[in-house]
């Protein structure tokens, strides 16, 4: 077993071999530019991204046609909500997304507002849900734009995609969701689920970084964005840009392997990661974030009451672990998603994302939870607040003296 | 002799030092940058040992550089985000640049936020300093968009030049650097520029990795948003062995900066001797004299001929690797905007040959041997 153990498979994916074998003859042999038309260099290159396409296309039930190659599910964000905000306006301004969105989904629409845009940021309810009622209140007909994402990067819930899609399209709203989180992971078909528009990308799905891609949905309805990078036209005029080729047949390779092994997979990273939290939830003043019955089958979020989440993150020295996004990570704010289920800044702090993965083992699991139970232990056994709790003192109703 | 590639302003091959280190990188070090454990704090190191290498080549600040997933981004970026955060409603370009600056400037101008000016070109592909400094004078601030060489005839131009009238005038400069970067030293304490612009795989890099040099000296706000990473510009996970491969591809092209153009011009002086003494009406689009044009590229003008549609197809059955123009436009029925802008004959069927260290003298002979033979 090496150390430290990595179990932050949300914030990205170790690159299976298969995929890095798939890859090189991309790097070597094969170099040529896709947009080539005039020599077999180019064809060989756009050959193989034409099979990348069908890849992708394969695991989430889309046709080739509707696979915009890019380089990553932000980049992908920012295409379809700026694509759809310029390409829709004569329709309207509104646009309709959730306070537990991803920051490259957030930022995006904050940006947009500055141009414009009426942006609604609904609330989740308490297990991270989004509540139907609220939206269907919210969407009017000048909303454009459902901007919802299909599995939560932090607690891992999964939202009732075709529920909000079939609201959004009452109203003749587009949906568009990230599923960087959720694509390859659990079955997620754009069809059944209504999408109109899905972000995704490789590297957490064991493909390589720099790359991703946009689903655009080509009839019922046709949708279109505008361009948000202009150059040589590829990608049928929405994104311009060399093709990232070695990229994006990684791509396709860990669609395709994911599409195989899906089934095997979420059900035995659903039984480690249930190990997992029922051994850790035995501590007192521990708690599951998210809703338990619709989540990735390999993410647990868990809260430590009475512990400081950075002390217990430095604790556990040999888990590679997160308190929460990685794209956060670096600032000490509490984690935003957290938040908005309801939780304090106190216990949003003492929360730790497990993201389990492909190359997770048993005996890691196991590691991991008793590093996880001694160290809480340890730092409560260190803990003032933890020691009045034990006297009996309700911790929420002291009133501090001010010195 | 089975395939000569002379395609390589199109794309390079990867050099196989680039791929050793981002192999490395690919098969051992996954994790994701912004994460703050071991994993996460062992890739940042990477990455920014990466800017530093780029920086440190360029005379720049590693503040100063912004990777990006490659050439068009990059471009995009200076433009769109320079000309709405600087409040620049003028922007001048020239007839003859990549797609990824006109169609960018295009799309500004349709969108209302610019006027749009074209500074005129000689028959050679040359900028007419002249008419640019008119231009500067006769607008309100501008936004200036010049290429350094252009990728399908491989006209230089004099940047820094460009770089002090844009100073004079208290005009923004981007060059899009993307032919020459790797090819020529960019000193950035020397030029007088605001944006210059790399992509790895025209350097014997990656696809996918490219970078953005934004002067200190302006500021600009992302253009894709959603994170913090590249200090708050660039939102997206870092594509870490692209960046590593970028930086190494960098790194190999100055080390040996000086033989490498030595060897490319050779080759390509050698094959415009052979066709000139050979090749009876041949003629060259753009500048062809060694301090006036990009030692990689050379486009060729061939007689009128019953089969000019064919000559690419053709000279590909030959095994000979080339292209119309600019592959980004290669798909299209649409003739080169680049051959229109200089006026050249339509009548005359035009190919780019485009060279790089890894040509060989064999390799001119047996194209230009190919040549004569489908034209003879």
């Amino acid at each position: 077993m090496n150390l430290p153990i990595y179990l932050d498979n949300n914030a990205t994916t170790p690159m299976d071999p298969r995929v890095l074998d798939a890859m090189l003859p991309y790097f070597n042999s094969k170099f040529g530019n896709a947009a080539s038309r005039n020599h077999p260099f180019g064809w060989v290159a756009e050959e193989a991204v034409d099979y990348a396409r069908e890849q992708v296309a394969q695991l989430i039930g889309a046709n080739e046609k509707e696979i915009i190659f890019t380089s990553g599910a932000t980049e992908s964000d920012n295409l379809a909500i700026k694509g759809v905000f310029e390409m829709y306006k004569e329709k309207g301004n509104h646009i309709i997304t959730c306070t537990t969105e991803h920051k490259a989904v957030l930022d995006t629409c904050k940006h947009l507002e500055k141009l414009g845009a009426e942006v609604t940021y609904l609330p989740v309810k308490s297990d991270g849900l989004v509540d139907l009622e609220l939206l269907a209140n919210t969407i009017t007909d000048k909303t454009i734009l459902v901007a919802i994402m299909y599995g939560n990067n932090e607690i891992g819930v999964v939202q009732p995609v075709r529920e909000i899609a079939d609201l959004a399209h009452k109203h003749g709203a587009l949906f568009f969701t990230d599923a960087t989180q959720a694509v390859g992971k659990i079955p997620v078909d754009v069809i059944k689920d209504g999408i109109d528009l899905m972000a995704f990308s490789a590297h957490k799905m064991y493909g390589p970084k720099g790359v991703g891609g946009l689903y655009v949905r080509r009839k019922n309805p046709r949708v279109k964005v505008t361009a948000q990078m202009d150059g040589g036209g590829h990608e049928r005029g929405m994104r311009s840009g060399t093709l990232n080729v070695p990229g994006i047949v990684g791509l396709g390779k860990a669609c395709e392997l994911c599409r195989l092994e899906m089934d095997e997979e979420a059900k035995r990273l659903s039984a480690l990661r249930d190990k997992l939290e029922s051994s850790l939830t035995v501590l007192e003043e521990s708690y599951v974030n998210g809703n338990v019955n619709h989540r990735l089958p390999h993410v647990a979020n868990i809260s430590f009451k009475y512990v400081e989440g950075e002390g217990l993150m430095m604790a556990m020295k040999d888990l590679a672990v997160s308190s929460g996004s990685a794209c956060t990570s670096a600032s000490l704010e509490p984690s935003y998603v957290l938040k908005s289920l309801g939780l304090s800044d106190d216990l949003a702090h003492s929360s730790i994302r497990f993201g389990l993965g492909r190359f997770t083992t048993e005996e890691e699991v196991d590691f991991a939870v008793e590093q996880t139970k001694n160290a809480v232990n340890h730092l409560r056994n260190l803990s003032p607040l933890w020691e009045m709790f034990k006297e009996g003192i309700d911790l929420d109703k002291i009133e501090w003296a001010e010195h | 002799m089975n395939k000569v590639y002379l395609d390589n302003a199109a794309t390079t091959p990867l050099d196989k030092e680039v791929l050793k280190e981002m192999y490395y990188v690919m098969e051992n070090q996954f994790g994701n940058p912004s994460s703050i454990h071991a994993h996460g704090r062992e890739v940042r190191t990477i990455v920014e040992k990466a800017r530093k290498t780029v920086s440190g080549l360029l005379g720049a600040s590693p503040s100063e550089i912004f990777f990006t997933s490659g050439g068009t981004e990059a471009d995009n970026t200076a433009i769109r985000c320079g000309i709405t955060d600087m409040n620049i409603s003028h922007a001048i370009t020239s007839p003859i640049e990549h797609h990824a600056v006109v169609h960018t400037l295009e799309a500004m101008e349709k969108s209302g936020f610019i006027k749009l000016s074209f500074v005129n070109v000689d028959d050679k592909g040359n900028i007419n300093l002249d008419h640019l400094e008119e231009l500067l004078k006769n607008n309100e601030r501008s936004f200036v968009s010049l290429m350094h060489a252009n990728n399908e005839i491989g006209t230089l131009t004099n940047i820094h030049k460009v770089g002090e009238l844009c100073e004079q005038y208290n005009a923004i400069f981007h060059c899009d650097t993307v032919q020459t970067m790797g090819h020529y030293r960019h000193d950035t304490s020397k030029l007088k520029v605001h944006f210059l612009v790399g992509a790895a795989h025209k350097l014997h890099g990656p696809k996918g990795a490219g970078f953005l040099y934004i002067n200190h000296k302006v500021k600009i706000k992302p253009m894709i948003f959603g994170g913090a990473q590249e200090r708050n510009m660039r939102g997206g996970t870092e594509n870490v062995y692209g960046i590593v491969g970028l930086a190494k591809a960098l790194e190999l092209a100055y080390s040996e900066m000086n033989a490498h153009q030595e060897y490319i011009q050779g080759l390509k002086s050698y094959m415009i001797q052979r066709l000139q003494d050979e090749v009876p009406g041949i003629r060259f689009n753009g500048e062809i004299d060694p301090e006036k044009s990009l030692y990689t590229v050379l486009n060729v003008s061939f007689p009128e001929m019953d089969m000019a549609d064919m000559l690419l197809f053709n000279l590909d059955i030959s095994g000979i690797s080339a292209s119309g123009g600019s592959a980004c436009s290669s798909g299209s029925n649409i003739g080169s905007h680049v051959l229109a802008g200089i006026g050249a004959d339509p009548a005359r069927p035009s190919v780019r040959f485009s060279f790089s260290k890894m040509n060989t003298r064999e390799e001119v002979d047996y194209a230009v041997e190919q040549i004569k033979a489908l034209i003879g």
